[in-house]
């Protein structure tokens, strides 16, 4: 029993000393990011790697998620005589929700896994301790760039998953099932407001989520056990992780944005 | 060179990212009528304007002549004020046209339709729509076919 109870106390203690380093790291990373304004090369490498490389999956996942709800939206909306609603359905459901969360989500899988592994393996493999031997500070260097590419990167993607995610819907919806491209576009305008839809969804969130799900991704890799198991085991806890934040932080940011009380 | 070609990849990218946030406040969320708001102003009172909301659009014969701008309450009639912005491009209407707020469909939104009235003297800026009629409210239009139903037949059925 009075094991148990350790065990018990041990996990808690754990888990708050943890927490508290990942907030140490946090402000190390905020810290470190004005060495990026004479550097901005190691910005562009990263950009590249968490950005660029990402918009094939974007671009194509947008474009099926705003298909599907096209056709969904019409079969229920056909019953009703409702269609030329459509618009605002895949608009409003994209904006809103859809197109923050699953590029977040799809974010954590592309680049945050590959983000955790490579910081984990320069852990492993100890280079960043030599890099420390050298007097390098390896959060400006390696850590910094990274992060600041990411929290660039996740709102761009997020524009382009909406983006690509509403024409996707006109295709089917417009192109495919003839609805009134119109009245689609017109009905979209009218209830699609920019303040309260737009930015709070794609900008405010998506931002939200790219900090948190960089700041996962780096810590982990950071906090990697300088193994193979190590370094699978984070990159594993990053997508778990990242996933059960950006969805639990996607409910309190709706209710924020969207609930009435 | 592959550095050449690196920035002109995430060039592309966030430009690529911009024009996709472009699309969404010009295409999606029509920005441009938000700024053009160079309608003149008239006012109407309701006596009850049900589900009317700002933003809601104002018709005249169907064609959407301006929106609503602001709902507020007069404090001393207590009556619903309904303040609208029409397009200057229709500045005919009559004073003694009327405003009604009307439902689209049978779950649509609900506006305000004109009607044209006869006078010669226009509505101006500032203005006041004298007749209005207020929108209909389903559980009072029900209370009111119970009512009648009640004083229709005098006597009340035996079995309840």
């Amino acid at each position: 029993m009075m094991a148990l109870l350790a065990e018990l106390g041990r996990f808690v203690l754990d888990r708050l000393a943890r927490l508290g380093r990942a907030n140490l790291f946090l402000l190390q990373l905020l810290r470190a990011l004005s060495f990026l304004f004479g550097r901005p090369g190691l910005l562009v490498k990263q950009l590249h790697a968490v950005g660029v490389l990402s918009l094939p999956i974007i671009l194509v996942s947008g474009l099926f998620v705003g298909m599907v709800l096209g056709l969904q939206g019409y079969a229920n909306l056909v019953d009703f005589g409702a269609t030329s609603s459509l618009g605002t359905v895949v608009a409003l459901s994209l904006i809103r929700e859809l197109g923050p969360v699953l590029t977040a989500l799809l974010y954590a899988g592309r680049a945050g896994s590959a983000l955790t592994a490579e910081i984990g393996l320069m852990r492993a493999t100890e280079q960043l301790a030599s890099m420390q031997m050298m007097a390098v500070d390896p959060f400006p260097r390696v850590l910094a760039p990274r992060f600041l590419a990411g929290c660039i990167a996740v709102p761009l993607l997020t524009g382009i998953f909406t983006a690509t995610g509403i024409l996707g819907g006109y295709l089917v919806a417009v192109v495919q099932l003839g609805v009134d491209g119109g009245s689609f576009w017109a009905q979209m305008q009218a209830k699609v407001q920019l303040f309260a839809d737009v930015a709070n969804g794609v900008l405010i969130k998506s931002a939200v989520f790219g900090l948190v799900a960089n700041w996962i991704a780096l810590f982990e890799g950071y906090q990697a056990e300088p193994t193979s198991e190590g370094v699978s085991l984070a990159t594993t806890r990053t997508v778990v992780d990242t996933s059960l934040a950006v969805l639990g932080l996607d409910f309190l940011l709706t209710a924020l944005m969207f609930g009435e009380w | 060179m592959k550095q050449k070609n690196l920035e002109l990849a995430v060039g592309l990218f966030v430009a690529l990212g911009l024009a996709a946030f472009f699309m969404l406040a010009l295409k999606v969320s029509d920005l441009t009528s938000l700024g053009d708001d160079k309608g003149y102003r008239v006012a109407a009172h309701f006596e009850n304007i049900g589900g009317l909301k700002a933003r809601a659009p104002v018709t005249l014969g169907g064609v959407r002549i301006g929106r609503v701008v602001d709902i507020g309450l007069d404090p001393h009639s207590y009556e619903a004020v309904v303040t609208m912005s029409i397009d200057p491009r229709y500045d005919q209407l009559p004073t003694d046209s009327s405003a009604s707020i009307l439902t689209s469909g049978l779950l649509g939104e609900q506006y305000v339709g004109l009607e044209p009235g006869g006078m010669d003297s226009t509505l101006k800026d500032g203005g006041t729509i004298k007749l209005t009629q207020s929108a209909l409210v389903l559980e009072k239009l029900i209370g009111r076919v119970f009512t009648n139903m009640a004083s229709g037949d005098s006597t009340p059925p035996k079995t309840p």
